[in-house]
């Protein structure tokens, strides 16, 4: 019987077949959210409206005998940083507080012509910059694994509405690992395709040389299916690649990595990651040797410096990307009283609109654009950029994908890293050489921590364009883990609605 | 931390200026944190000077661009009523602005 536990292709094979509607689906799925989401707080906007109105078109076509798509019908969580037409879209943020955008994004538009039902938008660190959706203007998630700890971030409240079963489908934007680090602390699976493949039209830009938006779910199969509905060349997004998407779901059901050269990442292991972390990663290494992979050890050594160059290119992006925030065209405007300048207003609104984190970066990348300092701070990140992706050309000779922990820690205490911005930064370790090259990568479940029992993720980085790698190899070794653990890791996780 | 990484301390007075260039008003308060916050993390990150010698040449962006034209063809867009759905401040079919210019 399908449940709101179910996998979303075990809910499209039902839709298909006629023995569930997708009013009945969404429904239920609200019906979870009223009971949990007081809790978690993974959403901010519920589009019952709009979501109903979807499903019940989506039945009506079914019920025609019309062709739909693999995923029609079934509900999704869509990341408010994503502009839905006619919906509230805040990035988290209190300067587009109000703000309807008059268009969809390009996901949106795909989504919708999937059949796919968007029930709301999802709590995020305001404008994607944090570890832990604490930064989010419009309060914390918390994680469905235990509430007094963070769900991860940027896309906290995206996977945390995964793990608390209020969506089986979710999309995540990722600049610097915000969709695979949520993962990993919430126990679900999360893909940052390479650069390109998703467009980016519409996605309310960060850090554009970094920023790519992806599909989350709760298994890989699940994940590969959502890729290639949002997936594909754009003509509104000029970084978008002309190229046919990369076949993941085919390569998510091969289950077979007899011959595939894994390549473990010496940078991105020890020193600072917690033991139970590690002890889940070299298990997972050994299922993979077990189905056949063959484990070879390569070194990045430029990995050492990719945060140092994140910190100064991401930053240097937004303070240029927020710039658009100027109280004039949209979103909040403070003090326009008749007597101050168009100047003076958009210092004021600026200056209320945007929360400690992002002042902080924008701050910190104007000192790193600014004449005399500009060679020495953003051009040296620009060439450490340059080492990073040789690093990666070198290491993809000796590998066809490479591997680490996804992200260092479990999930953190809410609060624990309220005035150390450094400590928070180090979340992103693993996940940051991935976005500087524009490769692809995936986490997905490896365990529980022995320490506190607090999921832990496992990270898969392919080629560019090669994206079916990551797939190849995580559904094999999801299917490995499964058959140890014998039920879905997410089955330890507390019922939340229990007590509701 | 080598000499060449450590930079120069940041005073008050840059956060100010840095500020005044980002059009954001910082409070005392908030003048006083960064500048000691943002000393910190240029420490931190200033490690990228290291590795960056004159005989790397510096990326911009992960894969190669080059730029795409489009056919110059008039396509459906949004309604000035669409464009102007989400202004703070509207007149005549277009956005209405605090002044630019000072009085005098």
């Amino acid at each position: 019987m399908i449940t709101i536990r179910s996998d979303a292709s075990e809910m499209a094979e039902a839709l298909a077949a006629g023995t569930i509607t997708s009013v009945s689906l969404t429904e239920q799925h609200f019906e979870q959210i009223a009971k949990v989401d007081g809790a978690v707080h993974a959403f901010l906007f519920l589009d019952h409206e709009g979501a109903l109105e979807q499903a019940r078109a989506v039945d009506a076509k079914r019920v025609n005998g019309e062709t739909l798509s693999p995923l029609a019908g079934v509900p999704l969580a869509l990341k408010d940083v994503m502009a839905q037409k006619g919906v509230p879209t805040t990035c988290g943020s209190k300067i587009l507080e109000g703000w309807r955008p008059p268009y969809d994004a390009t996901v949106v538009t795909r989504l919708k012509e999937a059949g796919i039902v968007i029930l709301g938008k999802t709590n995020m660190d305001e404008f994607a910059m944090g570890s832990s959706t604490e930064n989010s203007a419009y309060g914390t998630t918390h994680n469905p694994w235990d509430l007094t700890k963070i769900p991860g971030g940027s896309g906290g409240g995206s996977s945390a509405a995964l793990a608390a079963f209020e969506a089986p489908l979710a999309i995540g934007t990722d600049t610097g690992g915000s969709i695979r680090q949520p993962a990993a602390v919430t126990g679900t699976v999360g893909v940052k395709p390479t650069y390109g493949g998703v467009s980016r039209y519409g996605l309310i830009a960060f850090s554009s040389s970094l920023d790519q938006a992806g599909p989350c779910a709760r298994t890989v199969l699940d994940t590969a299916m959502l890729h290639e509905v949002i997936a594909g060349h754009d003509e509104r997004d000029s970084t978008s690649i002309n190229l046919p998407v990369p076949q993941v779901v085919k390569a998510a059901k091969k289950l077979d990595v007899k011959g595939l050269k894994i390549g473990v990442v010496k940078e991105l292991q020890g020193e600072g990651f917690q033991d139970g972390v590690l002890n889940r990663f070299n298990e997972a290494l050994e299922d993979l040797v077990n189905a056949g992979a063959e484990l070879v050890h390569v070194s990045c050594p430029s990995f050492d410096y990719a945060l140092a160059a994140y910190y100064l290119i991401a930053p240097s992006e937004c303070s240029s990307n927020l710039a658009r925030f100027d109280s004039m065209r949209y979103g909040i405007r403070i003090g326009d009283d008749g007597t101050r300048s168009a100047e003076e207003v958009m210092n004021m609104t600026r200056h209320a609109g945007f929360g400690p984190e992002v002042k902080r970066r924008i701050i910190l990348g104007t000192y790193a654009l600014s004449s005399g300092y500009y060679d020495a701070y953003y051009g040296s990140a620009q060439k450490v950029r340059t080492l990073l992706i040789q690093d990666f050309s070198a290491a993809f000779l000796k590998a066809d994908v490479l591997v680490s922990p996804t992200s260092p820690t479990t999930a953190f205490a809410i609060g624990q890293n309220d005035n150390n911005p450094l400590a928070m930064y180090l979340n992103d370790i693993a996940t940051i050489p991935a976005n500087m090259a524009g490769i692809g990568a995936m986490s997905l479940p490896s365990g529980l921590a022995d320490e506190d029992g607090l999921p832990t993720g496992f990270h898969i980085m392919s080629p560019a364009m090669k994206d079916d790698l990551m797939y190849q190899v995580g559904g094999t070794l999801e299917a490995a883990l499964l058959s140890k653990w014998g039920a879905p890791l997410l089955s330890k996780a507390p019922d939340l609605a229990v007590n509701s | 931390m080598d000499a060449m990484s450590s930079p120069t301390g940041i005073s008050r007075e840059d956060v100010a200026h840095l500020a005044k260039l980002a059009r954001i008003d910082l409070d005392n308060s908030e003048l006083d944190h960064m500048a000691k916050e943002l000393e910190v993390i240029l420490g931190a990150v200033a490690k990228v000077q290291e590795v960056a010698g004159a005989d790397v040449l510096p990326t911009s962006h992960p894969i190669p661009l080059t730029n795409v034209y489009r056919d110059d063809v008039v396509k459906p867009s949004l309604t000035p009523q669409e464009a102007l759905s989400g202004a703070p401040a509207q007149s005549e079919d277009r956005f209405k602005v605090p002044q630019i210019l000072g009085e005098e």
